[in-house]
């Protein structure tokens, strides 16, 4: 539902469940799962999110059922509450939901009973985001396989840079890696990154100059702007590209090392370059086929299967 | 009528000085009389004839053994939500004075929002036909604008001789201030206050929670404390100005005050010497908005649970007397209206049952406000805010409205036995201090669980 409560202890297992799962044969994989049912209700468009979780579902073995609002009896009007009583009557054992209100998990939790995954909701949590972004850095700063514990990222900076205000994947992040030891840098314009934001974890700083964030930073996450979610502010694009984006030239003279995020969907040309996009620092896709094998641990732990 | 005896209670009614041992007798549902302990028994009989007093030892119906109790003048609620007309799913006149009286109340002042909304005196009238048989007086605030709409003032004059108590479009702000202006003009003359919602929506889009740290850890978008006193600023320049250009000490009522900074200009302008007033509801004073923790719909009304400074500095005023009276906001709302996403779901909560018992817990007991300012803040003061000359007070010729509660009873509020028809509350299994023992209205005691 939220990292904010995730005990390290679960943390470091699903790293090293999914870690364990690259190496599993795909044929052994593929019964770890046999015979579970595991719907997916989104209610926001998604392509990385959903096709993940529902490929790494499929090489589990489970079978899935995708419900999305725009082709179902959502759009008549049914509440999320019917629609996860229905989904378990059906005989889901599990349901991975993404919703544009923050919360709804907890809602289809408390009114179905079953597990549920989040899979991005509103403004609040993107988990398995988060998890797999803190599985594509150790791999990026070669501390994969160290235990997970409190100090895993003592020393390593994180620019997290954008939208921050509309961003769920800045939240999961800004929760999650201060507890592993990183020190988070929020970057952006009052507009996207209010004063409070510095309230998500012990290590995290509000920097407002992106240069100076990028200076300090060994790994740079940007974000896209949400205008979807701008509800009426006005913003002045231009100027925030001038100052805010991540271009191939002021990576080179600030952060000539640094690993480059972005949890997606980027924008090329605003939040990003061309060239940062493509080039040899992104870790972008990495980030993506990570999702995998970490959702696949987040399934596996949800129906309480071992490996 | 006959008549009744209540004794050996320790009477508290600020209203005539009162905070000590006395008995009480109410006659023809209005207060005869008010005296020593034990002074009704020693003129039994000759004073007062046909009580059927005789002697030191009382005996019969007529009497109430009040020991141990305090006995308070009715509880005055002048922000509730009754539902009806329109929708009696939620609750109905019967149902919520029902559970007014459950939690002491012996008059409740309905808000507008109805459906229809109470706007003209026709739906004014429905509501306070006897026919609707409310179990405690009921009284309502019609609408400021009609359909509260913010557009065009209701017809003051006629809502008042049907019995209005005050104007008001709660739930929303009287925005245009010229409109506000006329209103409060119009109803300063006519002696009633004009109760205003004070929200500037312009600042508050799509805001579920109150603006802060919780909210941006929740993702949810926040009602900044500027939003509420921006319009109470508004509101104390207008009154102010009424004062040389149109002669009139307008009454400015501020329903639910929820920051410090809005509390903080209501002490200024009543400083100042304007007729404003203010309420204060016990979910704010009580909670932060901590209490949505994992979203609980039932932790979401508006204005918003607000940040611990807030709570602080209502408590600070409920103390010091800047805040003038507690109102409930009572707003009851179906379960699978609230079960619903935290930012969808509707507004409001039930508060009629729970009010006294958090004031003696949080005011009295944690933050040490003795009981005669609790009676003041929910009868005293509200009787006068609501034009109630009988009501508030026990003084001899007063409405016979009487709370009678053990002070020192600790208990738990069950949702689950609410007399509301409605569960929508964040204070299910919450720690209560004092207990209502009997509610009477006119006289007569009221006992809302034996209603069919």
């Amino acid at each position: 539902m939220t990292v904010e409560e995730m005990p390290m202890q679960e943390v470091a297992s699903i790293l090293s469940l999914a870690d364990r799962l690259d190496g599993v044969p795909p044929a052994v994989k593929a019964g770890l799962l046999a015979g579970r049912k595991i719907a997916l209700l989104f209610y926001e468009s998604s392509t990385r999110t959903r096709t993940s979780f529902e490929l790494a579902a499929k090489s589990l073995g489970a079978t899935t059922t995708l419900v999305s609002d725009k082709s179902s009896s959502i759009e008549k009007g049914e509440s999320l509450k019917d629609t996860g009583l229905t989904l378990r009557a059906l005989g889901a054992e599990c349901i991975i939901l993404r919703h544009p209100a923050s919360g709804a998990p907890f809602v289809l939790e408390r009114a179905c009973g079953l597990p549920v995954l989040n899979a991005g909701d509103g403004m609040h949590q993107h988990p398995s985001q988060a998890l797999l972004d803190v599985r594509t850095i150790l791999q990026r700063l070669h501390l994969a396989g160290r235990p997970v514990e409190a100090n895993l990222l003592a020393g390593c900076t994180v620019a997290i840079t954008g939208d921050i205000r509309h961003s769920r994947v800045a939240r999961s992040n800004g929760m999650l890696l201060p507890r592993l030891g990183a020190k988070v840098l929020l970057c952006g314009p009052v507009e996207l990154l209010p004063e409070e934001a510095a309230s998500l974890g012990q290590e995290v700083e509000i920097v407002r100059d992106f240069e100076s964030a990028l200076a300090r930073a060994q790994v740079v996450m940007m974000l896209r702007i949400q205008r979807e979610r701008l509800a009426g502010l006005e913003f002045d694009l231009a100027a925030y590209i001038d100052r805010y984006q991540l271009t191939q030239e002021r990576l080179a003279r600030l952060a000539p090392n640094a690993v480059v995020l972005h949890p997606g969907p980027m924008i090329r040309g605003l939040e990003i370059e061309d060239e940062v996009a493509d080039g040899p620092q992104s870790a972008i896709e990495q980030q993506v086929t990570n999702g995998i094998a970490l959702r696949e641990a987040l399934l596996l732990r949800a129906l309480g299967v071992e490996l | 009528m006959s008549d009744l005896l209540i004794i050996g209670g320790h009477v508290i009614d600020p209203a005539s000085g009162l905070d000590q041992a006395r008995d009480i007798l109410l006659r023809d549902g209005l207060i005869a009389a008010v005296d020593q302990p034990g002074a009704f028994a020693q003129i039994a009989g000759t004073q007062i004839a046909g009580t059927q007093i005789s002697g030191p030892q009382i005996t019969g119906t007529q009497v109430f053994d009040a020991k141990g109790l305090i006995v308070a003048p009715g509880l005055i609620d002048l922000h509730v939500h009754l539902r009806d007309p329109g929708q009696t799913y939620k609750e109905s006149i019967v149902t919520g004075t029902r559970a007014a009286a459950a939690g002491g109340f012996t008059s409740v002042v309905a808000m507008p929002n109805t459906l229809p909304v109470n706007d003209c005196p026709s739906t004014l009238a429905w509501m306070l036909d006897p026919a609707r048989k409310p179990l405690v007086r009921l009284f309502a605030m019609p609408a400021a604008t009609l359909g509260s709409l913010g557009l065009e003032l209701t017809n003051f004059e006629a809502l008042a001789t049907g019995g209005a108590r005050g104007f008001t479009d709660d739930g929303k702000p009287i925005l245009d201030s010229a409109l506000m202006r006329a209103a409060l003009l119009r109803a300063g003359r006519l002696g009633l206050p004009v109760s205003q919602h004070a929200e500037d929506p312009r600042l508050s889009n799509g805001a579920v929670m109150n603006a802060g740290p919780m909210a941006f850890r929740l993702g949810l978008r926040g009602y900044p404390a500027e939003a509420e006193a921006s319009i109470v600023e508004r509101d104390l320049q207008l009154l102010r100005d009424l004062v040389p250009t149109e002669g009139v000490h307008a009454h400015l009522h501020v329903q639910h005050v929820s920051t410090a900074l809005a509390l903080q200009a209501i002490r200024r302008a009543k400083a100042d010497g304007l007729h404003v007033t203010c309420e204060v509801a016990p979910h704010h004073f009580t909670l932060t908005d901590e209490a949505v923790g994992h979203f609980n719909t039932n932790a979401k009304m508006n204005p918003p649970l607000r940040s611990k400074d807030d709570r602080q500095a209502l408590l600070q005023g409920l103390a010091d007397g800047t805040v003038d009276c507690l109102a409930t906001d009572h707003a009851p709302h179906a379960r699978y209206e609230k079960e619903i996403e935290f930012e969808r779901a509707p507004n409001g909560i039930t508060g009629l049952e729970t009010a006294l018992g958090l004031a003696l817990r949080v005011l009295h007991r944690e933050h040490g406000i003795p009981l005669s300012r609790i009676v003041e803040l929910m009868s005293t003061n509200p009787a006068r805010i609501g034009k109630l000359s009988q009501a508030g007070t026990l003084a001899p010729g007063a409405w016979a409205d009487l709370t009678l509660f053990d002070p020192a009873h600790e208990w738990t509020f069950d949702a689950s036995a609410s007399l509301s028809r409605s569960r929508n509350t964040p204070f299910d299994g919450a720690a209560m201090l004092g207990k209502v023992q009997a509610t009477f209205v006119a006289g007569t005691r009221v006992n809302p669980a034996k209603l069919s």
